[in-house]
This record gives structure tokens, C-alpha cells and sequence, in this order.
């Protein structure tokens, strides 16, 4: 939903990812763009190149932090180093919100660098509600979580991956970020309908969407985040704004990454669907 | 089963390395048929087995992490070679798996790896890891903290051998036993150079090019101080006399005892010292390696 409680009460548009192919030609240009989501993990170090590319954009631009380790459905404590540097960040980028995935990727201090698929859970729902309140509490700052594109499931679940997501929000009662990419994926490789999954979501909590494109395999689809956005994924995209409102949209482009204005042509196709809900909510 | 014990479950799956067709093993890390391991845990669908879907992963995490040894290591790749540097690297990532949330600490543990287990390297072990120290420092010199650059008024007004002086932590210190520092950047060079032509036969005379380049290196002691200047990573070679200073310094000795260490042994004609003490320091005030306040 536009300004709620789990995105800090922002008006966010359309923004992309910040990529360094990129920041060249934003710190030369300075392209028009609404805002900016980094991968908070490049940024989480002490010095250097990075930090100083990301202060000179964060003079000129709103930037939101989403990260890809915090594995909040790993069944081991958060890493206090990992959380620590987190922070450091927040306070840095002054991020209205940061989102991270629905996911585990880490075990025994081991990590796989992977979004890996959690089963679907009470057991996982209850333990990943915790650390989810956990961080937010540590971080000071409202949490959103992200479902993931999934290539397995397990025998152990009992409930949808909705109803998971759903469980999981309402226990820590924090934010999504809604990635209708990655439902689209999982849709494919687990046979279920999209529009479920979309249908399903509490609007009242979705403090971002994420758009992106894929690669289709004989017999499953990847979601390498290297293609534009395929008409299906748009249509959940419109079927989700219908239901949530203006919400922060960002495109995620992280492969064969082409020139920034083509990145943010094809963000900017989003616009045709957040105006339609403007509209709607004018008449 | 409960949440951790298929979680390791997984894991042991997904890190468990790779066949030679970059396919998921046959036989699982318990011993028995993967197939069945696969089974327990992980539901077919229509169109893939459990074994299937399981390996979509194996092969997203060998992939994931080999990818980020090659970048973050093209000089030592350019010294073993294509082959044995894949080799090496995952029996590296099944001794030392990732313990870090960021993939940028993956290869932390190579150079006391290398030496460990040196058939990996095969012959040219000690090249091996004088070039996996330098690129590891590289890595290191590129993010690390810079703090406030040490001012003469920061000094005090006594600044004398007593004085404890504290080096940046981006300036990192490197005694080699060959000059990888010339072999890295020509590696560097070919790379940026096969990035703008990217045809095959291209890229297969500069792959020449750098195994030739490799063969040429000789053995030869240098010292080398990886720094920053502007956000860049710079190699700078140092007198052997510089590095004990510089890493005396670092270890918290005393001016006096640092360069009490540097000429113990020193070759150095007595006479040139003085001012070779003088520019050596010149510079590294110039180069704002030091910092802070005095300990």
C-alpha cells in the first residue's frame, strides 16, 4: 500500500537497482530516477570505492537497502557481525525500510550464498517470525521480506507458500516486499496458479514490489534477472497494484545488464499501471 | 523432520562437489544413493525427479562460488592453470566453506590453505601463494577503512623514538618470494584487453600469452606495500629496510625500535641512512599511511 507502516510511510515510485555499470553515467548525468535499491552486502565494508560511490549518490537520490544474507529462515541465531554492519548502513543510507528474503541459505555458520526455499512450516513460520522481529528490533527500522523463486519443495511443508508468507508476516508482523517475478517462476516450476499466490497477499502489508525477468528452460525457469519483464509477470504486476495501490515498484536487472536508460525504460513500463490506479482512485 | 536437521540435510547435498560434467554426484554425503537422499526430502514433479530438482542447486552453489574465486583470483588461475585452479579451488571450498555473509571474504583462508596443502598448487606452490597473498591484500587494500590522516600537529611536541605511529588499515605489507606484483598486472591487462575483443581466437593468444608470461618469472625477493590513492589499489615496491620499519610500526614498536629493526642487518651504507630515513618517511606522509593520533 502507498505510505504504510512497513515502508515508512513513503511515496516511492519507480526505481532500479544500482549497479556499478551504472554509476558512471549517474554520477555524470544524473538521470531523472525516483530512487535507488542497492544490495546491502557491497556496502556493508569499511572503506573504500564503494562507500564513496554510495555517498555521492545518496546526496542526490533516496536510496532503499535490500539484502540477500540475512537468511531469516535459517534455524540458527542471526550473525552478530552481519547484523552490526547492517546497521551501520541504515543509519548511512537513511533507508525508510530494508527487505530481505523468505528464505534460509545458512547452516552450522556455513553459508551457501543461495536463496534457498524454506519448508512450509508451522515449526519455520513460528522461528522465522522471530529472527524477523529480531533484526527489526536491532535495526530500528520496518522489515520486509521477500518470497522467493523456488525450484523444490518439501515433503515436510503443510500449507501453500502464500499461506507460509501470510503466516510468517502476521506472526512478525512486518512488511513484504512482493516479487511477482518470483511468484510467476514458482508458478511455473510447482504448477499452481499465480493469481493465487497475488490474491492471497495482505495488501495492507506490501511495502514494495519487485519486477524482473527470467530464463525459461525445457523443463524449469530460472530466475536469473537478465531478460525484460515477460507480459505474464506484468499482468500480475497489474493485478497486484489493482489490489495494493501505488506501492514502491523496483526492476531488478543483475545479468548482461544493459545501458541505464534502457534499465529504466523498461522500469518506467510500470507506470503505465500505477497511473491507471491513480486514476481509479481519483474517479 | 524437524527444520535444522533438513536444513543440513540440504546443505550437505548442495556443497557437496560437483562431477567432472558439472552434474550432482551419484552417491550422496551419508553414502548412500543420492536418488533415494533426494527422495526423503524433496518432492518430484511432473517434469523433474527430486535428484533433478535437488541438483538445479548443487549447480547454482558450485557455480555461485567458483565465479567469485575467478574473479577475485585471475592471477593465480593465470599461474595454474584453467584445470588445476578449478581443481584447487573446490577442494579449497570443501576445506573452507563460506563462514562470512559476504561472498567478498571467500577466499580469507586461501593463502594459509595453499601452504597447507600444497600437491593443489602441483610444482608452483610457492608462486601459488605469493599471488594468492597479493590478491587477497589487493581485495583487502580496496574496501578497508581509511581513517584521519596523521598531521605533524597530531604529533605532539616531542616526537621522538618513543613515538608509536599508527598505519592505515587499507596499507597492507607483503614480503615475496617472487614478483607477482608485474604478473598480476600484466594478467589484468590481457583481461581488460579480452573483455574488448571477446572472439575466441582472441582470447586463446592472450590465454598463451599469460602462461608464457608466467613460465618467464623468475624467483626474485621483493617487498611491496598495497595501498590507495583515490579509491584505486596501487602496488608500490618498498626497500627491505622500508618493510621492517613499516611492519614494526604496524606491530605497535616504537619509532626507535622500528628503526632499530630495519638496520640491524641492513646493507646500507651507515652514512646513506639518515637520509634515506628522511624520504622514505617523506613519502609515506606524502601517500597518507599514516594515521590518527600517536599511541
Amino acid at each position: 500500500m502507498p505510505a504504510n507502516r512497513f515502508n515508512g510511510f513513503t511515496e516511492y515510485g519507480i526505481g532500479i537497482g544500482l549497479r556499478a555499470t551504472h554509476y558512471n553515467h549517474i554520477l555524470t548525468r544524473k538521470p531523472v530516477c525516483d530512487w535507488f535499491e542497492i544490495i546491502s552486502e557491497n556496502f556493508m565494508i569499511d572503506g573504500g570505492r564503494p562507500l564513496r560511490i554510495l555517498d555521492e549518490i545518496l546526496e542526490q537520490y533516496r536510496v532503499v537497502q535490500h539484502g540477500v544474507s540475512m537468511y531469516f529462515g535459517s534455524a540458527e541465531k542471526p550473525n552478530r557481525e552481519h547484523l552490526r554492519r547492517l546497521k551501520e548502513l541504515v543509519q548511512r543510507t537513511k533507508t525508510p525500510w530494508v527487505s530481505d528474503h523468505l528464505c534460509w541459505g545458512s547452516v552450522d555458520g556455513r553459508y551457501t550464498h543461495d536463496l534457498l526455499p524454506m519448508p512450509y512450516t508451522f515449526e519455520a513460520a513460528k522461528l522465522t517470525a522471530q529472527k524477523v522481529r529480531e533484526v527489526r528490533d536491532f535495526l530500528e527500522v520496518p522489515v520486509a521480506v521477500e518470497n522467493v523463486s523456488s525450484y523444490a519443495e518439501f515433503h515436510v511443508s503443510e500449507m501453500t507458500e502464500w499461506e507460509f508468507l501470510n503466516e510468517v508476516v502476521e506472526r512478525a508482523d512486518c512488511g513484504i516486499l512482493l516479487d511477482v517475478n518470483n511468484i510467476y517462476v514458482s508458478s511455473q516450476n510447482h504448477s499452481f496458479n499465480p493469481l493465487d499466490y497475488v490474491n492471497s497477499v495482505p495488501a495492507e502489508r506490501v511495502a514494495q514490489i519487485h519486477i524482473a525477468g527470467h530464463s525459461k528452460y525445457r523443463r524449469y525457469i530460472l530466475d536469473t534477472h537478465d531478460h525484460p519483464v515477460i507480459d505474464p509477470v506484468w499482468k500480475l504486476y497489474e493485478r497486484a497494484i489493482q489490489r495494493v495501490g501505488h506501492t514502491a515498484t523496483l526492476l531488478e536487472w543483475d545479468d548482461s545488464i544493459p545501458s541505464f536508460q534502457e534499465v529504466h525504460d523498461e522500469a518506467l513500463k510500470a507506470n503505465k499501471f500505477l497511473s491507471s490506479t491513480l486514476l481509479a482512485t481519483a474517479v | 523432520m524437524r527444520l535444522k536437521a533438513l536444513q543440513r540435510t540440504m546443505a550437505r547435498a548442495v556443497m557437496q562437489p560437483l562431477t567432472s560434467s558439472e552434474r550432482m554426484q551419484r552417491t550422496a554425503p551419508d553414502g548412500q544413493a543420492m536418488r533415494r537422499y533426494a527422495e526423503r526430502f524433496i518432492k518430484p514433479n511432473d517434469r523433474l525427479t527430486s535428484f533433478e530438482r535437488l541438483e538445479i542447486y548443487n549447480r547454482q552453489y558450485w557455480f555461485r562460488l567458483l565465479s567469485s574465486m575467478i574473479e577475485d583470483f585471475p592471477g593465480l588461475r593465470a599461474v595454474l592453470g584453467d584445470r588445476r585452479f578449478d581443481a584447487m579451488c573446490k577442494a579449497y571450498l570443501v576445506d573452507c566453506p563460506s563462514r562470512s555473509f559476504t561472498l567478498r571474504n571467500l577466499g580469507a583462508q586461501l593463502e594459509s590453505w595453499l601452504r597447507k596443502h600444497p600437491r593443489w598448487a602441483g610444482p608452483k606452490q610457492p608462486l601459488a601463494v605469493d599471488i594468492a597473498r597479493l590478491e587477497w591484500a589487493d581485495i583487502e587494500a580496496f574496501d578497508s577503512a581509511a581513517e584521519p590522516v596523521l598531521r605533524p600537529e597530531n604529533l605532539g611536541s616531542n616526537p621522538g623514538a618513543n613515538l608509536r605511529m599508527k598505519l592505515q588499515p587499507y596499507v597492507r605489507l607483503l614480503d615475496l618470494k617472487y614478483p607477482v606484483d608485474d604478473l598480476l598486472l600484466e594478467v589484468r591487462k590481457e583481461e581488460d584487453e579480452d573483455t574488448d575483443f571477446a572472439s575466441n581466437a582472441f582470447q586463446e593468444r592472450h590465454k598463451r600469452k599469460r602462461v608464457q608470461a608466467v613460465a618467464k618469472l623468475k624467483p626474485g625477493a621483493i617487498f611491496l606495500a598495497v595501498h590507495r590513492v583515490d579509491d584505486s589499489v596501487y602496488f608500490r615496491r618498498v626497500e627491505r629496510e622500508e618493510f621492517t620499519i613499516l611492519s614494526a610500526l604496524r606491530a605497535g614498536k616504537t619509532l626507535g625500535q622500528a628503526i632499530e629493526a630495519a638496520f640491524k642487518t641492513s646493507k646500507a651504507p651507515v652514512q646513506d641512512r639518515a637520509t634515506a630515513l628522511q624520504e622514505w618517511f617523506r613519502n609515506w606522509s606524502t601517500l597518507g599511511w599514516f594515521c590518527g593520533g600517536p599511541n
